[in-house]
């Protein structure tokens, strides 16, 4: 299912749904990458609250965005992470980015 | 070895059929009553193995992807993911955490990192342009009846 976007004064809030392998995270890179781009926002909030599954595929997303964001002076945030999910974000060494905002309540 | 099931799908190398592979593998795992946590391990570990060889094994073609999954007597899940592409000529630099070939496409290079972390056992056996075999193992406890 393709994220939904919303853009308010706290900046870009990217919604994702669903499953996030390496099949889905090719649509989500590039409605985001547009986004970036045309918005540059001073934030981009990944919100993971309804995202059911994600392999490393997703990590990736995570870091590029990180990037991407580093590039332009911004910052990224990730929130609402499913206590499923929390493995997977531990093994990854996102935690030193210090990026997770909350866990999903 | 004391076999309780078995299944073994062939499927093309399509990024789509990653979900695919994962749920089926997922459904047959069900019979063992796994938790959620460890059904999701599985299927995470599954998803990674299924992507190298559709981004890696076969990058640029599409070719066949074959998984088998045994169940054993005592409650161990056994999965071969096998593939006939390119292989992998330095298995250990290949399973080092963030190596990658394929930089440029925002992958993590945790593939078997996730596999080694997520499964009890991987083991890869790979062979230059004939293929990669990479084997899964996972226990799963025997949960008490609930009532």
């Amino acid at each position: 299912m393709e994220p939904s976007i919303s853009m308010d004064e706290d900046g870009l809030k990217v919604q994702l749904y669903g499953e996030i392998d390496h099949h889905t995270a090719k649509s989500i890179r590039e409605a985001t990458d547009i986004l970036i781009q045309q918005k540059r926002p001073q934030t981009l909030r990944l919100d993971f609250a309804h995202v059911s599954f994600m392999d490393s595929s997703g990590i990736g997303l995570i870091m590029g965005r990180y990037r991407t964001m580093s590039l332009y002076g911004g910052t990224l945030k990730v929130t609402n992470v499913p206590e499923g999910l929390e493995k997977l974000m531990l093994l990854s060494g996102l935690g030193a980015l210090h990026i997770i905002e909350n866990r999903k309540a | 070895m004391n076999l309780l099931n078995e299944m073994t799908l062939h499927f093309e190398s399509r990024s789509c059929n990653e979900g695919f592979a994962r749920a089926a593998v997922g459904a047959f795992v069900a019979q063992l009553d796994p938790t959620i946590g460890e059904m999701n391990d599985i299927r995470t570990a599954v998803s990674e193995a299924v992507t190298n060889c559709v981004v890696h094994a076969y990058r640029d073609t599409i070719g066949p992807i074959r998984i088998n999954v045994k169940l054993t007597a005592d409650h161990v899940v056994i999965i071969r993911i096998h593939d006939n592409g390119i292989g992998i000529e330095d298995v250990a630099q290949a399973m080092e955490p963030l190596y990658t070939t394929a930089p440029g496409e925002d992958r993590a290079g945790l593939g078997f990192a996730v596999m080694q972390s997520f499964a009890d056992s991987v083991t890869v056996r790979s062979k230059p342009h004939k293929g990669t075999t990479v084997t899964l193992r996972k226990a799963i406890a025997r949960r008490v009846n609930h009532g």
